[in-house]
């Protein structure tokens, strides 16, 4: 099993609804692979008794079967994996997306509620991926804010994960993940110096980058110069 | 009258290291608490020459915003160039003709030479070596005046465009680099490596020195030669190739000591490698269009893009949220020292102040790049 493949099993745990429906589905996509890859055996032995009685065709007859089996076994593994894809129209659900790397340059999107950062922090972490960045984006249109990490490995195997939750803008509070990583410290106070998201149980929420007695948080949209 | 100055009962004293302080480079300040001469506690305050590019770009086109790439990390400042350009080509699906990208990776390894020389030159500086500073620089001046050529500028390049480069090389570009990679090859091993690698000073200064390690480095999300330098063979242009890195034959040096020794001689092998990748770029450069016919305002479509680069001192990173307007909704730079100086305060406690400085300078720190 390749790392993004594991990776987004060992994240489903946060959800436990996907994590039965998604494990139905791969047992049930392997149960007819494994069928499917019984049932080529005889039919082709079968078509090639056929083949070798209707000399000529013989190239022609065998090709499909073969290809369906692989059809059959592909759909249901992307089919779990579509279930969590953003759906186009309504606001997106809790989940794991894969994410198209070549076009968005993440492989795996996992959208969770505030309180599960750090329990999705302990699952990255446990499956040795470092913390590369913090940050937010302000929804205002929305009245949300967006709070992303962004994770990644640094053991050659390539996975880069990203973690984003939605926090109402009037109260931009979630948990600190500074216990996981102590090197969310900094990428935290940014946040909170940004954009005014307070991490709870962060040892020392204050400003970093900008001056200690700023009575602004620049990065919000309806702060303008 | 003011006060006689006391000692604390547990006769502890706070130092302020900066932020007008040489071994800094630029404006950091450390507070360090002191116990004599050991650090007790060391808390990096930042933010001195902070500002705000990530508003400045949310104001600005995606053209426009290209300038405040390089005014980040200025001694390497082609490789922000180029991570922004990265992501917006991603986003925007923009396709980059073959020879601008031979030139991206001849320039942007050039210019990593210059940043490692540089480092060089401050770094032994730091530890109280001033002729190195002299040979160092002779020799980045030639790769400026290189560059200079091509890029119109010296420092604070703005040459990257989306689809290409601004400006093709030439002639005299191809045979002054050659000229400079042979010049530089018979100067190392004398003057950098036997005059300063094998003196016994710096051995003494470095080694066993600002132990970093593996399980530090994950936990602080550190990067580059700092996380090559702790036995860690991660290096974008080689764990997630992008632009023609993969056409190249090359190694990422790395070292299991994890102490300041390590992490210098990362910087060393790596002059020598970036050596490597210019030359066989030379050899291959294709010939063609420089530049792709690109729209003047891009409006790429709304969602999330993501694109890292090896800069010289970490891996630096784009996160880009369009919105389908001109201008990005919000751009966030992921920059490597920032996380790399985040360890500092645990790993420099104990460490005696000298050491504590040796230490910072093998980070590699360019203050501009950590304060955006």
């Amino acid at each position: 099993m390749n790392i993004v493949e594991q990776t987004r099993i060992a994240l489903l745990e946060l959800f436990p609804d996907l994590a039965a429906a998604d494990a139905e589905a791969r047992a049930k996509a392997e149960a007819e692979a494994a069928e499917a890859a019984e049932a080529v055996a005889p039919v082709e032995a079968e078509q090639e008794v056929t083949a070798a009685a209707a000399t000529g065709e013989a190239e022609t007859a065998t090709p499909p079967p073969a290809e369906e089996s692989a059809e059959a076994a592909t759909p249901e593994t992307k089919a779990a994996a579509a279930e969590k894809e953003p759906a186009a129209e309504g606001p997106r659900q809790n989940g794991v997306a894969v994410g198209d790397y070549d076009r968005h340059g993440v492989h795996l999107d996992v959208l969770c509620d505030p309180q599960q950062v750090v329990a999705a922090a302990e699952i990255l972490d446990q499956a040795g991926f470092f913390i590369e960045a913090i940050t937010g984006v302000d929804w205002l249109k929305e009245d949300q804010m967006e709070v992303i990490y962004d994770y990644n490995r640094n053991d050659g195997r390539l996975c880069r994960v990203v973690v984003r939750t939605r926090i109402p803008r009037a109260e931009p509070e979630l948990p600190s993940i500074t216990n996981v990583y102590p090197g969310a410290n900094w990428h935290e106070r940014e946040a909170y110096d940004f954009f005014g998201i307070r991490f709870l149980g962060h040892p020392d929420l204050t400003r970093i980058l900008l001056p200690e007695d700023a009575d602004f948080y620049p990065l919000l949209k309806d702060f303008t110069l | 009258m003011t006060a006689p100055i006391r000692c604390r009962e547990d006769e502890t004293f706070v130092l302020n290291l900066g932020p007008q302080h040489p071994a800094t480079h630029g404006v950091l300040r450390v507070k360090l608490t002191m116990d004599g001469e050991y650090v007790v506690k060391a808390e990096p305050v930042l933010g001195y020459i902070h500002r705000m590019h990530e508003k400045m770009a949310e104001d600005r086109t995606f053209a426009q915003f290209m300038p405040n790439t390089a005014r980040m990390d200025y001694l390497h400042a082609l490789a922000y160039n180029h991570g922004y350009v990265l992501t917006v080509e991603r986003a925007a699906g923009i396709e980059v003709p073959e020879r601008a990208e031979y030139i991206r990776v001849i320039t942007v390894e050039l210019n990593r030479l210059t940043s490692h020389l540089l480092w060089w030159a401050a770094f032994l500086l730091d530890l109280g070596g001033f002729s190195p500073l002299l040979y160092a620089f002779d020799d980045r001046e030639q790769i400026l005046d290189l560059l200079e050529r091509v890029t119109g500028s010296r420092l604070t390049y703005c040459y990257f465009r989306f689809g290409g480069v601004y400006n093709d090389i030439d002639d005299d570009f191809i045979t002054g680099t050659r000229n400079f990679i042979k010049r530089l090859r018979s100067r190392l091993p004398r003057l950098y490596h036997d005059l300063v690698t094998k003196n016994i000073i710096l051995i003494k200064r470095l080694k066993d020195i600002g132990f970093v390690s593996k399980e530090q480095c994950r936990k602080y999300g550190a990067t580059g030669p700092l996380l090559r330098g702790s036995g860690v063979q991660f290096d974008i242009r080689k764990n997630e190739p992008y632009s023609v890195y993969p056409e190249f034959d090359f190694d990422i040096p790395v070292y299991d000591e994890g102490d300041c020794m390590a992490r210098y001689m990362v910087r060393m092998d790596e002059i020598e490698q970036s050596m490597r990748i210019i030359e066989q770029a030379l050899d291959k450069l294709p010939d063609g269009p420089v530049r792709a016919k690109v729209p003047k305002i891009l409006k790429p479509a709304a969602g999330d893009y993501y694109a890292a680069v090896e800069a010289a001192r970490g891996s630096f990173g784009c996160r880009l949220v369009c919105n389908g307007d001109k201008s990005p909704y919000r751009l966030k730079l992921r920059s490597p020292t920032f996380s790399n100086l985040s360890l500092f305060g645990e790993v420099a406690e104990g460490m005696l102040l000298a050491d504590a400085l040796a230490f910072m300078g093998s980070l590699d720190l360019v203050i501009p790049e950590i304060d955006r």
